[in-house]
Parts: structure tokens; C-alpha cells; sequence
């Protein structure tokens, strides 16, 4: 059988590797990983690959959708979504942050396995941004703590511990979060400077 | 009372104002929801979230539930658009090469730009299913060739050199000119004067088996947009649309948006005629080389104006005595016929003064 023809759009190179690794231990294929916006849709055009996946949270997605119009009467369709064959895939690929688009006439038991792969990883990045987001949150709502801290230590002339519990009571009594009133803190000493 | 909950998605345009409003100033609660919105950053990726049911609703293009019901493009289940959201709201921005060529030309006289721009040209849309696309065929006719660029890299397109014009839902437009990009804009009502870019669309099953959450749903955006009519609302509006959950960008730009061009209310803006559907329909079914009469009976069944008068009379909507009008036909703000009493319809001209007549084949 012919190896499947899978074009695979992905900017970050680490992420392309993963998911090229992934999608060539399942089924034989030949990604092509393209990583600019520019000309897209006649990149593709010209691979003529059978399947391209791209992230749903890609704006350049909207390009692609040209390629589902027919230029001419004699002409197939380019691309199509790939839920006509498989809903339940589809929607795995779309809670997973997958777009898959197929092209005519590939037969289902040839695309599952390869999305299988592919939403397994989308899966994993998605949790890996979902980690790196929460991280980076609470990195920064501590350093605004530590600074607040620092500037009631110094203006009330008072050590760390009782800085931190002014800010724990006070966020108490607002009910708020202690990085809120840390915040609220900081804002109004750049003013008051 | 508990608050049923429900999604919507939005992209994040100026015309995304009525999902905002409705979420923010709490007029979803009063109908007993409770909205939580969601950012998308492509229309095909809000389409197929619409149609697998990750979003209750969208607020959406108003060609893509029509696309659908003709088979076009990659939708995966038969929307429905329940109301407009916005009239206009786009913008058309030439690159500093292009005011260059047009200068000497009366920016008013659509006819004569249109023959100075009887060059190939290379011009950006948003998507291929879209009222920027059909109002470019509209003027420059259907030998136009666009290209599709989401919204927020069309500036950066013509930055490169790659686009000659562009039109753009905005603030994109006016962003671009602010950037120093785009030297010249034409507003997307030059030529139409009413065109229906946004509307509220559900799945089509969704809208028929919920009654209840559609009813309620219809009657918050429709609340939102009575409340968008004011200029002064515009304002609070465009403050809260800055916010980065939303459009993310400067409010000045946002409220100079929000001041021109758009229309979310006035002159029953709300109303999903039937026959703009079909006049969409039947452009998308041309170009394509699909059945126009096929087209534009599919087409006029997916602008839900029954849907319209069933959950939005009792609430006070204006109720036109038609569903059906010719497009085109109104010149100046005037009294129409209205299932009771009478209706102030605004005007709809298209810039060669011709009509679209949906009792004609």
C-alpha cells in the first residue's frame, strides 16, 4: 500500500518531532511539516497530501478551509472534515485541540490509527500548557506577595512574618486572595512614588 | 431559581459586542442563564466546537450555517441563525500603494473606484464563507480573486507585501491604518448599506428540541443588542470589550470602531431575513456551480425568522408582516408594514442601486 501523505503544520519544532515520531510508529507515512502562515494553502496545494493536521487554536486553520471548495467542475473537493466517516473520532480530535482534515476517498481504517496518535499527543501538550500556565501564575502571584511584604516591612518598620499575616487578615476581612491585596498594594505604592 | 447553564463562542471582533454586553451586565441571568463564553481564534474552529457541541452557540458569520445547507465547506451539522447580531462592522483597508492609484478618484463613487480597480489585485478575506467575501464579489464582481487570511494577520499580510486591500471585521481595519499599514478605508456599508455579518447560530437539532434554553438565549442577545443601540452604552462597551478575555486591545480603538458602521438594533437589525439568506445563498451557489433555486430554497431555511417571532414577539421585538423583503428597496429610514402596527425599517441600498427580489427566480 502507498505510505499515507500527511502534511503536519506546526510552528514549534520539538512539538513537530513528537507528533512526526508518533504518527510513523503507528502507519506508514510522509509527514511534511510546514511552520510559516505564508502561502499555506498553496503549499498544501501543491503536496496534494491525503490528510493535514493542524491545531484547532491555529488561526491559519481558516485558510485551509479554502482548499474545501472545488476550483472547477472536474476537480475533487481538496479537503473535507473527517467527521462524515467518524464522528466519535472527531470529536476526540476536537476535544483533544486536533483539526484533521482528510481528503476524499481515504478509507477510515487508514486515518484511525494515525489520529489515534495524533490526539494522544495534542493531548499531552494540551496538559503540558495547562501546567505551564498554572505554574507561571502562581510563580508570579508569589513574587507579588514577597514584594508586598517587602513594602509594608519597610514603611511599618515590622519583620517578615507579622508583613504576611497584615496581608493574610486583610485579605481575610476583604475577602479576597492574598495575592489580590499583594497586587492592590504594589499598584498603590508606584502611584503614591 | 437555578441558572441554566449555556456556552457561547465568539471571535474576537467589534460585532462580538451582544455576547460580551450579555455576559457582563448580567442580561443572561435575568432570562435565567447563566453564559460563559469562549475565544475562539479561527470561524472553522468555531463552526466544528458549534456543531460537536462544545459551544450551545455561536456568534458567527452569517454565510456559514448558509454554506452548510448547500454542502460547502467542511461543517459538520446543519446550523441554524436565529437573529442578526450586526449589520456592517467591516471595513476595507488599501495598502499605501493602492490610496496612491486611487488618488484623483471621488471615494464616494463606488462605480469609479471600481473601474480604477479593474486590475488583478490581490485581496484579503477573512474566510471564504463570509460577507466580506460576497460584498467584494458584490462590487468588483465575481471575477475577484481573494484569499483567505484570519482576521488577525490580514495587517501583517499587507505589512509583507502580500495583499493589495483587505476587508476585515473590525478593529482590524482601523488597527492597520493605525499601525501605519493600510493607508485608506472604506467601510463594508459603502456597499451595502445594511449588510447581516453576524448572526446567532445553534445546531439546527439543538434549536428545535430546546425550546426553552433557545427562547431564553434569543431574548438575552436580543436584550444586549436593544442595550448596544445607545452611543453612550457604546463606550461602557468598548471598555469592557478591551479587557484581555475578549478583544484584548486598546479601548480608544475599540470605541473609534464602534462609533461608525455598525449597526446592532435600530430598524429591527435583529430580524433574520429570510431573504438575505437567500441572496447569500444564491451568490455562494453560483459562484460554486451548485442549483441557485435548490440554493436558495435551502438558504432561506436556515434564517430562522419563524424561530424569531415565536421567542422574541412576546418579549417586544418589532415583528415585520413579512419574513421576506426586497433587498435593496429601502432608501430612506421609513415606516414598513409590521405585523402590528407599523416598523422603521433603515436603509439597505446597494451602491449600483440594484435590487434583490426573492420572488423573482
Amino acid at each position: 500500500m502507498k505510505p499515507i501523505s500527511i502534511v503536519l503544520i506546526e510552528k514549534i519544532p520539538e512539538r513537530a518531532t513528537l507528533i512526526m515520531g508518533a504518527l510513523r510508529a503507528e502507519a506508514e507515512c510522509e509527514v511534511t511539516v510546514i511552520a510559516t502562515d505564508e502561502g499555506l494553502a498553496r503549499r498544501i496545494a501543491d503536496i496534494a497530501p491525503d490528510l493535514v493536521l493542524i491545531d484547532v487554536a491555529n488561526p491559519s486553520r481558516d485558510t485551509l478551509e479554502a482548499l474545501s471548495l472545488a476550483s472547477s467542475p472536474m476537480d475533487r473537493p481538496v479537503a473535507m472534515f473527517v467527521d462524515r466517516s467518524d464522528r466519535d473520532l472527531t470529536r476526540a480530535a476536537i476535544e483533544a485541540g486536533l483539526s484533521a482534515y482528510v481528503v476524499n476517498g481515504l478509507r477510515a481504517e487508514r486515518i484511525r490509527p494515525i489520529l489515534d496518535a495524533a490526539i494522544a499527543r495534542f493531548h499531552m501538550f494540551q496538559r503540558m500548557r495547562t501546567e505551564l500556565a498554572a505554574t507561571r501564575a502562581a510563580l508570579a502571584e508569589r513574587k507579588d506577595v514577597d514584594k508586598a511584604k517587602r513594602i509594608l516591612m519597610t514603611a511599618r518598620g515590622i519583620g517578615e512574618e507579622e508583613a504576611y499575616a497584615m496581608l493574610r487578615r486583610s485579605a481575610m476581612d476583604q475577602k479576597k486572595k492574598i495575592s489580590d491585596i499583594a497586587q492592590a498594594i504594589i499598584i498603590a505604592t508606584d502611584l503614591l512614588k | 431559581m437555578s441558572l441554566l447553564p449555556v456556552t457561547a463562542g465568539f471571535l474576537p471582533l467589534i460585532d462580538a459586542a451582544p455576547l460580551i454586553v450579555a455576559h457582563e451586565l448580567r442580561f443572561a441571568e435575568e432570562e435565567g442563564l447563566s453564559l460563559s463564553l469562549r475565544r475562539s481564534t479561527s470561524w472553522s474552529a468555531l463552526r466544528d466546537l458549534l456543531a460537536f457541541g462544545q459551544v450551545d452557540a455561536a456568534s458567527i458569520l452569517s454565510p456559514i450555517p448558509i454554506a452548510g445547507a448547500l454542502g460547502l465547506g467542511g461543517g459538520a451539522a446543519p446550523l441554524d441563525a436565529l437573529m442578526v447580531t450586526s449589520l456592517g462592522g467591516e471595513a476595507i483597508a488599501f495598502s499605501g500603494r493602492m490610496a496612491h492609484h486611487l488618488e484623483g478618484i471621488d471615494l464616494h463613487d463606488l462605480t469609479a473606484m471600481r473601474g480604477a480597480l479593474d486590475m488583478p489585485l490581490r485581496i484579503g478575506v477573512p474566510f471564504p464563507f463570509s460577507i466580506h467575501a460576497e460584498l467584494i464579489y458584490c462590487w468588483l464582481g465575481e471575477g475577484a480573486t481573494v484569499e483567505t487570511v484570519p482576521p488577525s494577520l490580514l495587517p501583517d499580510a499587507m505589512a509583507a507585501g502580500e495583499l493589495d486591500m483587505f476587508i476585515v471585521g473590525e478593529p482590524w481595519a482601523s488597527g492597520a491604518v493605525e499601525r501605519g499599514i493600510a493607508s485608506l478605508l472604506l467601510p463594508g456599508t459603502a456597499i451595502w448599506r445594511a449588510p447581516p455579518d453576524k448572526v446567532l447560530a445553534m445546531r439546527h437539532d439543538r434549536a428545535e428540541d430546546d425550546p426553552e434554553l433557545t427562547g431564553r438565549l434569543m431574548r438575552t442577545v436580543w436584550r444586549a443588542c436593544r442595550w448596544l443601540r445607545l452611543r453612550e452604552n457604546r463606550i461602557t462597551a468598548s471598555e469592557i470589550m478591551a479587557r484581555s478575555p475578549y478583544l484584548d486591545l486598546p479601548a480608544d480603538l475599540i470605541e473609534k470602531a464602534m462609533e461608525g458602521g455598525i449597526e446592532f438594533f435600530e430598524g429591527c437589525a435583529t430580524f433574520p431575513w429570510r431573504s438575505q439568506a437567500e441572496w447569500i445563498g444564491a451568490r455562494l451557489a453560483a459562484r460554486n456551480r451548485l442549483d441557485v433555486t435548490a440554493a436558495r430554497i435551502g438558504a432561506r431555511a436556515v434564517f430562522r425568522s419563524d424561530l424569531y417571532r415565536q421567542h422574541l414577539g412576546p418579549a417586544g421585538a418589532d415583528l415585520p408582516a413579512a419574513s421576506s423583503r426586497i433587498e435593496g428597496a429601502v432608501s430612506e429610514p421609513g415606516l414598513h408594514p409590521a405585523s402590528a402596527g407599523r416598523v422603521i425599517l433603515l436603509p439597505d441600498g446597494f451602491f449600483d442601486g440594484s435590487v434583490f427580489d426573492p420572488d423573482l427566480p
